[in-house]
């Protein structure tokens, strides 16, 4: 999970590195609040999960509560690369002197933690990193051992940072490591890292991105999560402990295990090609041992997507038994039924693997006219695909 | 012969008295792996009757190791235990532990990783979150299907569980030599790249299927790896083509970030290395087909 920069701001205070004074606002009058109580000049920032917003105009500077109120109105609402704006930070400003970059993050080749530094920070990181990969330093970090005292040292010496802002930024090196271990974080991002006039070190910028894996150690993590930005088909999935993933096409996808799901989407999208053009409308992986329930869960939020115009059941039975699944198909749908939920859009089922034979032959005997058997992965795409081109062409609720 | 994983392996389930442990230490035994006992402190000292295969429970790995001789362990444990179980195995030098579990955070394993190699490396570690080894005909270590195929000479290496069933029922007739389901999380232990090593190295395997997905760039470094060092034909097989950026599929580690990581990077880095590449697993099971109807 990606934080905003407030939340991450916040963190970051609450772990002791030093930030800016400041709030959060999803008003212009939550906004005049926070500027008088900060009281002159302060910076009003578009709270979005995506770069390039300063270019955008999401971030302002304001003199006084008027301003401030005036700027808020002007950011709150604004899209920016798609991304509406709810929230607004406001911090008192800085006077920045120099730029630099710090960041913690996962190195999966090396399967351990690295450091990146840099006093080349700024917008243009990334740039100096392409060009100049020299003015940016890379430390391995033992996850065992840490950033410690020698190591912070160690990350300031092989960053070059100034002698006179050494011991600053190597208790922030330190800091911000315990931040990252103790939230359980795969990336801690400072950019920038600034030196102000008067020789302060200060996090500017506060970029977070949380391991849902350890949401069982972090009961407070979940307070983070942006319920309005939550898709209401994936939060709905995810009350019912599925793996959803809403897309913008017309198949809905209904498979076991993360890889054949996904594996499942390229074939639709592929024989989607010849079929006007349509192509998935969600992931779900409904994970091994799928019982009727599970199954009914699945097909109805599927279902419940307007956008959807067929849905293609991909099982291979490896632990799970195909003659389970195909009762899980049959009594979902009964289960749909006496929900009140008709049902009126065509099903193609492949099933495949442990039991198959058996499972197929429980979809022949219900003959429920929806469902379609199709006994390969690339026929029953070209199936599901074909159906979802037809259903495209049909007026709504025919 | 086959990789890691034989006949004459001795496995251990730590976990076995959980309600996952027990249903795969039944699968397990039933596939004719040779399960020697279990681990659970709290019920050590008595024994678990599987179909009339009587399992002896032990406090520890070590224990287990020094009653049995266990040279392998299934770990089976929640995630919140799993760090302090796969530690537990590495102090006491089992030759392989694989990790079941799904769930870990990074933070974790990336910790019991570090330990290991700390220690010298003497464990190998398969996972977390992967569907185990299995050696058909021989030995099962985890929860892959024990009856989809039969011995035989191909050897597979693969991110995913599911599309690890796929290619092995599509190429059945040619059987396997080992299947080794490494997981789909940005940190495992045992990677492509050392199951393409051991594979390249075992007399009785012939070609190698290669299965992973978007996300990270363990792929790439593989293809590198076939390039400088197998010989034998691989086949490839990537999941994720049609995946947008920024969306986890499924798996942790599956999530295009920026312009990395992506299914199409991972394929021209494959092609460029001379493995053959399938669009869909039907075709790469053609591709495999090929290549075995050559040799």
């Amino acid at each position: 999970m990606d934080l905003y920069e407030y939340q991450g701001r916040d963190m970051f205070e609450r772990h002791g590195l030093p930030v800016l004074a400041g709030g959060v606002a999803t008003t212009p009058e939550e906004a005049r609040a926070i500027a008088e109580r900060l009281g002159g000049r302060v910076v009003v920032k578009a709270q979005v999960k995506v770069g390039g917003r300063g270019k955008a105009g999401g971030v302002k500077l304001a003199e006084g509560a008027d301003e401030t109120v005036a700027r808020a109105t002007d950011i709150l609402g604004m899209d920016i690369k798609g991304h509406t704006v709810h929230k607004v930070m406001i911090t008192v400003t800085a006077d920045i002197a120099e730029e630099y970059y710090l960041s913690y993050l996962l190195d999966r080749a090396n399967r351990t933690f690295l450091c990146i530094a840099s006093v080349a920070g700024g917008m243009d990181i990334e740039q100096v990193a392409a060009e100049t990969p020299d003015r940016v330093a890379k430390i391995a970090i033992d996850p065992i051992a840490g950033v410690d005292e020698a190591k912070a040292r160690e990350i300031v010496t092989a960053a070059r940072f100034p002698a006179e802002v050494a011991d600053q930024v190597a208790d922030i090196a330190i800091k911000l490591w315990q931040t990252f271990v103790a939230e359980d974080a795969t990336l801690v991002e400072v950019n920038p890292l600034a030196k102000t006039a008067s020789g302060q070190v200060l996090c500017l910028d506060a970029k977070v991105t949380l391991d849902g894996n350890a949401a069982f150690r972090h009961p407070d993590h979940e307070a983070l999560v942006d319920q309005a930005s939550v898709d209401p088909l994936e939060q709905r999935a995810k009350e019912k402990d599925l793996n959803y993933v809403k897309l913008d096409g017309e198949v809905g996808i209904i498979g076991n295990g993360a890889g054949l799901v996904m594996s499942t989407l390229d074939v639709v999208a592929y024989a989607g090609e010849a079929h006007s053009g349509v192509k998935p409308a969600n992931f779900l992986d409904i994970g091994g041992g799928a019982s009727a329930a599970v199954m009914a869960n699945g097909l109805e939020i599927v279902l419940s997507d307007p956008s959807v115009k067929s849905v293609f059941v991909n099982v291979f039975g490896g632990i799970t038994a195909c003659d389970e699944v195909a009762n899980g198909i049959i009594q979902a749908l009964a289960l749909l039924e006496q929900r009140g939920e008709t049902v009126t859009k065509p099903l193609v089922v492949r099933l495949d693997g442990n039991n198959a034979e058996a499972g197929r032959a429980i979809l022949n005997d219900a003959a429920n006219p929806l469902v379609e058997r199709v006994d390969t992965m690339d026929g029953a795409a070209e199936r599901a695909a074909e159906l979802a081109a037809a259903g495209l062409s049909r007026p709504e609720g025919q | 012969m086959a990789i890691w994983l034989t006949k004459d392996s001795k496995v251990i389930v730590q976990g076995m008295t959980g309600s996952e442990g027990s249903k795969h230490t039944r699968r397990m035994l039933a596939a004719g792996t040779n399960v020697v006992g279990g681990t659970n402190p709290r019920k050590a000292g008595q024994t678990v009757d599987f179909d009339g295969t009587a399992l002896p429970v032990f406090a520890t790995v070590a224990e287990a190791m020094k009653e049995t001789g266990a040279d392998v362990t299934v770990i089976f444990v929640p995630p919140q235990f799993t760090k302090a179980a796969v530690i537990e195995a590495i102090d006491a030098e089992i030759p392989l532990a694989v990790v079941i579990t799904e769930g870990v955070p990074v933070h974790d394993t990336a910790a019991f990783w570090a330990y290991n190699v700390s220690k010298g490396n003497k464990t190998r570690i398969i996972g977390p979150n992967c569907p185990g080894i299995a050696s058909p005909g021989a030995s099962n270590a985890g929860i892959i299907p024990a009856d989809i195929t039969p011995a035989g000479r191909i050897g597979l290496v693969s991110k995913s569980g599911t599309l690890t069933y796929q290619l092995m029922y599509e190429l059945r007739d040619f059987g396997f030599s080992t299947c080794v389901g490494i997981g789909g999380d940005p940190v495992i232990g045992t990677t492509h790249i050392d199951a393409l090593a051991a594979f390249q190295n075992d007399p009785e395997t012939d070609a190698i299927v290669m299965i992973g997905e978007i996300g990270g760039d363990a792929e790439e470094r593989a293809a590198e790896f076939i390039k400088a060092n197998v010989t034998k034909p691989v086949v490839g097989y990537i999941a994720g083509f049609t995946a947008p950026p920024g969306k986890t599929m499924g798996h942790a580690g599956a999530i295009i970030s920026g312009s990395a990581g992506t299914a199409d990077a991972k394929k021209a880095a494959l092609e460029a290395a001379g493995v053959k590449v399938g669009k869909t697993p039907s075709e790469t099971a053609r591709l495999m087909r090929e290549v075995m109807s050559a040799i």
